[in-house]
C-alpha cells in the first residue's frame, strides 16, 4: 500500500485519504458507530475563542469567558500552555477542530481521536444517551445566545449579569442527578387550566357591578389563595436548586426564571462529561492508539509518522507520581488507556489472575467487543469498579491514604497487594463518584406564609463541611435569586 | 459528503464582547494595576501593550466546594506508591495544617493574582478615564461644524438604501387586499380546472361554455394582477433621518516649554514626556481640541508638533517672551468668545533677573482673565527637590508664580523632579472635578 502522506505540511487532499483511511478502519476494525462527522480547520486564535467558551462553537456572553479568555491568551504567549490539539464537540453532527499549526501526523492523530474516539463514545454511552440531545444543542445554544443579548439590551446588562452570576455559582447544583424533571401529570395541567378558567371569570365579574341594577350578576366563585396552591407543589426536598429557584422563586421575572433554566439546561448537558472523563479520554485514547498502529501495520504510514505519533502519545498518557513536581490528580488519559489496554490484553492473552479476576471476559478473544460493552454502559465510577485490574492496579503502583482532619499525619490504607485490590479498587471508583465527590445540598422548605426564608441542608459526608468563605458567598447569590432571607444548615449523614 | 470545513478565515475575536465584559466587572482592580504599571514605566512606553496583574477580587466564581481540611474524615488514592505498606503514617504538608492561614486562604479562593495581556487602547483608556479639562464651557454656537443624524419619521421619498420594508411591505399588503388582488394560487386553481376540462376528450356544451368563461376569468385574473402589483411605488416609504447641528465646546491648548540652555537634557527631557502625555490625552479625549505649541528660549517660536518634541535649540531664557508669543497668537486666531483657553507651560524656574515680575504682570493682567486653566509644571532635579521640599521656597519663577496662584484659583502650580512624578503629577492636574 502506499503512504497516505509523506510529509509534515498538511493539505486538504492528504486530510481526505487519512480521514477516508482512518474511517474505513474504525468502522470495520474496530466496529465503531458514530455520528456523521464535519471536521474544521481552526487558527490558534480560533481555538482560543471555543476554550473560552467552553469548547461550545457559540456561546451566550458573560465577562467569566472574557476572563477564561485573558488567561488562556496570556499563558498561551507567555508559553506556559500548549493549546489543545482538538477540540470535539458532543453534537450531530460531531464537530472537531482541526489546530492549523499541527502537522499532518497530528491531523491524521486527532481525526482518529475526535472525530471517532470521542464521537463514539458520545453516540452510544447511556449516560449522553439519556440526559443529551446532540442534535439540538447547537440550535439551543443559538437561541440561548439571542436570548440574553435580548435581555441585555431590555433589561441592561449589569442586571444580567447578576442573574448569570448567580446562576453561574449553582450550576454544580443545577443538575438532575437521578429523575427527570417532574412533568405535570394531566389531571394537573387540567387543574390549572380549570383554576386560570375561574379566575378569568372572577376579574370578568367586576363588569357586571356596573350594570344598573335590575340585571344579577353571575355567582362569583371562590376566591383561590396563590399562595396555597405554591406551596403544595414544591415536592420537597429538591436536589436541583436551580430548578426550584426558576420554578418557585417569589422574586423573579419571567426572563430570569428563562436565564436560570438556559444555565440550568447547559449544566445538565456537560453533566455526563463530568461523570465520564476517564471513560471519555480513555476510549478516545484507546481508539488512535489502535487506528495508528493498524495505519501503521498496513503500510498507510511511515515509521516517522509512527514515532512522532507515539512521541504525542507517551506524553498524554504519562501519569507523574504523587511526589512529582509536575503531578496534578490522576491523569485520566493515563488511567483510562491503561485500563482499556488491559482489558484487550485479558481478552487475548489472560492470565491465571485474570480469569480469576474477570472470568466473565478473559480470553473471550474479541477485545473491541468487551470495550464497546465498556463505553456504551458504564460510567467512571462503574467502570472503575467493574475493571480495574490487579495489574494496573501494580502498573501504577496505585496507594490509598486515609486523611482526618484533625490528625497531623495520613495512613496508609490499601495499597497494591493482594490483600489491598479490591478495597483500594472501591476506594477509587467513590473517588469518581461525583454523587459523593459533590457537595449534597438540597432545598428542605421554603416558609411562603411565614417570612419567606428558604432552607438549605447540606448532608455532610463523613463530616466534611463545605468550605465557609465560598459558601457565604453562593448563599449570597442564592439570596439575590429567592428575593429573601436564606439559610444554609450543615448536618452530620 | 465532505468533511472538511476551513474556518481559519472566520472573523476572530468572537470572544471580544465578553473581553469588554470582563474589563468592565474588573473595572476597579485594572485601574489601579494600570496606575501602578504606568507609574514606573516611560511616556513612551505608554502606547504599548502591556502585562496587567490584578486581584482577583472582584471577579471571583464562587461555588460550592467541600473542604475536608477543616474537618471530617475521606480516603484518596494516589499514583507512585515505592516505599509505603498498609499502616504506614505520613506527615501532611505544611499547608494542610489546621485549614487556616494564608495558605488555606490561597486554597480556598483558588485562584491568585490574576494576570493578562491590556492593548494599549484598553490601557489609554481606562488611564485616562477619569480626567478632563477642567472649566470647559459652552461658547457660543456659532461655530457648530459637527453635525449628526437623527430619525425624523417616514417618507415617500428616498434613496434606495433607506428603504423601510417594513412600512412598505404593510402598505403593499394593505393595498392589495383593499384593490382585492387575486392570489396566485385563485390563478393556479383555475388554470388547473381549465386544464383538466381540456383534457376530457368527448366534450359536452356545457364544457365548452366552462371553458370560455375559465378562459376569459384567467384573462381578468392576469389582467388585474398586472394593474393591481405586488408592490406598487406608492407603497415605498423611506426611513428620514434629518440633519441636526451639535453644539460643540472648542478649546485650544497652548503648550509653553522652556528650551533655553539652563534646561538641562534631563529636564528637556522630562518636559516633552509631560506634553507628550497631554498631547495623547487631548487627542483621545478631546477630538476637536486645537493644540499650539509654542517653545522659547530668550525667545519665543511657534512650532509643530514634530519640531516642539524632537528638535534641539539651546540659548538664553527669557520667559515672558513665551507668554507674548501665546497672547499674539491667541489674538489673532482665539477669540475668547468662541474658545475654552488652555495652557501649560514647564521651565526649570530660571529666568532672566526681573523677567518674573513681567510674566505675572501679564499673566494677572492679560493672560488669567481669558484662560480657563493654566497649569505651570517646574522641572527640577531630585538635589533641588529636597531643597525645595516646602511650596513656598523656590526659584525665582515659581515663587513669582505662587502669588498668581494665590489670585487666580484656575492657576495651578506643580513640580516634577523624576519621570515617576510625571504619571501622578498629571492624573493631579486634570482631574475629574467632584460633582457639584
Amino acid at each position: 500500500m502506499a503512504l497516505l502522506f509523506s510529509e509534515a505540511e498538511w493539505d486538504f487532499a492528504a486530510l481526505d485519504r487519512a480521514y477516508k483511511a482512518i474511517e474505513e478502519i474504525a468502522l470495520g476494525d474496530l466496529g465503531l458507530d458514530v455520528y456523521p462527522n464535519q471536521i474544521e480547520v481552526i487558527s490558534s486564535e480560533q481555538m482560543l475563542d471555543a476554550y473560552s467558551s467552553l469548547g461550545m462553537p457559540l456561546m451566550y456572553n458573560h465577562w467569566s469567558f472574557g476572563k477564561l479568555f485573558a488567561r488562556e491568551d496570556t499563558m498561551y504567549r507567555a508559553g506556559y500552555s500548549a493549546l489543545a490539539y482538538e477540540i470535539v464537540i458532543n453534537s450531530s453532527p460531531c464537530i472537531s477542530y482541526l489546530l492549523e499549526e499541527n502537522t499532518m501526523t497530528m491531523q491524521a492523530l486527532v481525526m482518529a481521536h475526535a472525530a471517532f474516539g470521542h464521537n463514539h463514545f458520545f453516540k452510544n454511552n447511556y449516560l449522553f444517551r439519556q440526559w443529551t440531545n446532540a442534535e439540538g444543542i447547537l440550535d439551543y445554544l443559538a437561541f440561548a445566545k439571542k436570548y440574553i443579548a435580548a435581555c441585555e439590551e431590555r433589561h441592561g446588562r449589569d442586571e444580567v449579569e447578576a442573574v448569570l452570576d448567580a446562576a453561574h455559582a449553582l450550576m454544580d447544583q443545577g443538575v438532575f442527578r437521578y429523575r427527570r424533571p417532574p412533568k405535570p401529570s394531566k389531571e394537573r395541567i387540567l387543574e390549572k387550566r380549570r383554576r386560570r378558567a375561574e379566575y378569568e371569570q372572577e376579574a370578568y365579574s367586576e363588569l357586571w357591578r356596573t350594570l344598573p341594577a335590575g340585571i344579577e350578576p353571575p355567582s362569583s366563585p371562590p376566591i383561590i389563595d396563590p399562595e396555597d396552591d405554591f406551596d403544595g407543589d414544591m415536592k420537597l426536598p429538591e436536589e436541583n436548586i436551580l430548578y426550584f429557584l426558576e420554578k418557585h422563586s417569589p422574586a423573579l421575572k419571567a426572563w430570569q426564571r428563562e436565564t436560570l433554566r438556559i444555565v440550568r439546561n447547559l449544566a445538565q448537558y456537560f453533566y455526563p462529561q463530568r461523570q465520564t472523563k476517564v471513560m471519555n479520554e480513555g476510549c478516545a485514547t484507546f481508539v488512535h492508539h489502535a487506528i495508528m498502529h493498524l495505519m501503521f501495520d498496513r503500510g498507510l504510514i511511515s515509521e516517522g509518522a509512527l514515532l512522532e505519533f507515539l512521541h504525542s502519545h507517551t506524553s498524554v498518557v504519562f501519569q507523574p507520581e504523587y511526589n512529582d513536581r509536575r503531578y496534578n490528580g490522576i491523569n485520566p488519559y493515563a488511567l483510562g488507556f491503561a485500563m482499556m489496554s488491559d482489558i484487550a490484553r485479558i481478552a487475548r492473552e489472560p492470565t491465571d489472575e485474570d480469569r480469576e479476576w474477570f472470568p466473565a471476559f478473559a480470553g473471550s478473544g474479541d477485545a473491541f467487543a468487551v470495550l464497546r460493552d465498556a463505553w456504551a454502559n458504564y460510567r467512571d465510577e462503574s467502570f472503575v469498579e467493574q475493571f480495574l485490574s490487579p495489574k494496573v492496579m501494580r502498573d501504577l503502583r496505585l496507594f490509598a491514604l486515609f486523611d482526618k482532619a484533625e490528625d497531623d499525619v495520613y495512613k496508609v490504607g490499601a495499597i497494591h497487594n493482594e490483600s489491598g485490590y479490591r478495597r483500594l479498587r472501591t476506594l477509587l471508583a467513590r473517588q469518581y463518584d461525583t454523587g459523593a465527590s459533590d457537595p449534597n445540598i438540597q432545598v428542605t422548605a421554603a416558609d411562603l406564609k411565614g417570612d419567606r426564608t428558604l432552607t438549605l441542608e447540606h448532608r455532610m459526608h463523613r463530616g466534611v463541611p463545605l468550605h465557609h468563605a465560598t459558601k457565604q458567598r453562593v448563599v449570597e447569590h442564592i439570596e439575590r435569586l429567592w428575593g429573601h432571607n436564606v439559610v444554609l444548615e450543615e448536618v452530620a449523614d | 459528503m465532505t468533511y472538511f470545513i476551513d474556518r481559519r478565515l472566520n472573523p476572530k475575536g468572537k470572544s471580544l464582547g465578553n473581553r469588554q465584559r470582563f474589563l468592565r466587572r474588573a473595572r476597579a482592580q485594572i485601574r489601579e494595576a494600570v496606575q501602578k504599571s504606568l507609574k514606573d514605566s516611560a511616556v513612551a512606553d505608554i502606547s504599548k501593550d502591556r502585562k496587567i496583574k490584578i486581584s482577583s477580587k472582584g471577579t471571583k466564581e464562587p461555588r460550592f466546594r467541600l473542604d475536608p481540611r477543616a474537618a471530617g474524615e475521606r480516603d484518596f488514592v494516589l499514583p507512585g506508591n515505592r516505599e509505603f505498606v498498609p499502616g504506614d503514617e505520613i506527615k501532611k504538608p505544611k499547608s494542610a495544617e489546621g485549614g487556616h492561614g494564608k495558605e488555606a486562604a490561597d486554597y480556598a479562593e483558588g485562584e491568585d493574582d490574576f494576570e493578562f495581556v491590556m492593548s494599549q487602547d484598553e490601557v489609554l483608556d481606562i488611564f485616562f478615564e477619569d480626567l478632563e479639562l477642567p472649566n470647559l464651557v459652552r461658547t457660543t454656537l456659532k461655530e457648530t461644524a459637527s453635525k449628526t443624524w437623527r430619525r425624523a419619521g417616514i417618507t415617500t421619498a428616498g434613496s434606495p438604501t433607506q428603504i423601510n420594508l417594513v412600512r412598505t411591505m404593510r402598505n403593499a399588503q394593505g393595498r392589495r387586499l383593499a384593490l382585492k388582488r387575486p392570489k396566485l394560487s385563485e390563478l393556479k386553481a383555475l388554470e388547473e380546472e381549465l386544464d383538466a376540462l381540456e383534457r376530457d376528450d368527448p366534450q359536452t356544451e356545457e364544457t365548452r361554455e366552462r371553458i370560455v368563461a375559465l378562459k376569459a376569468e384567467i384573462a381578468r385574473v392576469i389582467a388585474k394582477r398586472k394593474w393591481v402589483g405586488f408592490i406598487d411605488p406608492v407603497d415605498v416609504r423611506y426611513n428620514a433621518f434629518s440633519e441636526q447641528p451639535v453644539p460643540a465646546s472648542q478649546a485650544v491648548m497652548f503648550c509653553l516649554m522652556d528650551v533655553s540652555g539652563s534646561m538641562g537634557e534631563r529636564e528637556k527631557d522630562l518636559a516633552k514626556r509631560f506634553y507628550m502625555l497631554l498631547h495623547l490625552f487631548l487627542k483621545r479625549r478631546y477630538e476637536r481640541v486645537d493644540i499650539v505649541f509654542i517653545r522659547h528660549t530668550h525667545d519665543a517660536q511657534e512650532v509643530d508638533e514634530q519640531e516642539f518634541f524632537y528638535s534641539r535649540q539651546s540659548g538664553g531664557t527669557i520667559v515672558s517672551t513665551a507668554l507674548e508669543k501665546m497672547l499674539e497668537i491667541q489674538k489673532e486666531r482665539y477669540t475668547t468668545a468662541d474658545w475654552n483657553i488652555y495652557a501649560a507651560q514647564a521651565s526649570d524656574g530660571y529666568t532672566q533677573s526681573g523677567d518674573a515680575r513681567r510674566c505675572v504682570e501679564m499673566l494677572n493682567g492679560e493672560i488669567m482673565p481669558l484662560c480657563q486653566y493654566y497649569a505651570y509644571i517646574e522641572i527640577l532635579d531630585e538635589r533641588e527637590m529636597e531643597v525645595f521640599a516646602s511650596e513656598d521656597s523656590g526659584a525665582e519663577l515659581w515663587r513669582a508664580y505662587r502669588t498668581v496662584a494665590e489670585l487666580w484659583s484656575n492657576f495651578a502650580t506643580k513640580r516634577i523632579s523624576k519621570p515617576a512624578d510625571i504619571f501622578p503629577v498629571f492624573r493631579e492636574l486634570f482631574k475629574k472635578a467632584e460633582a457639584g
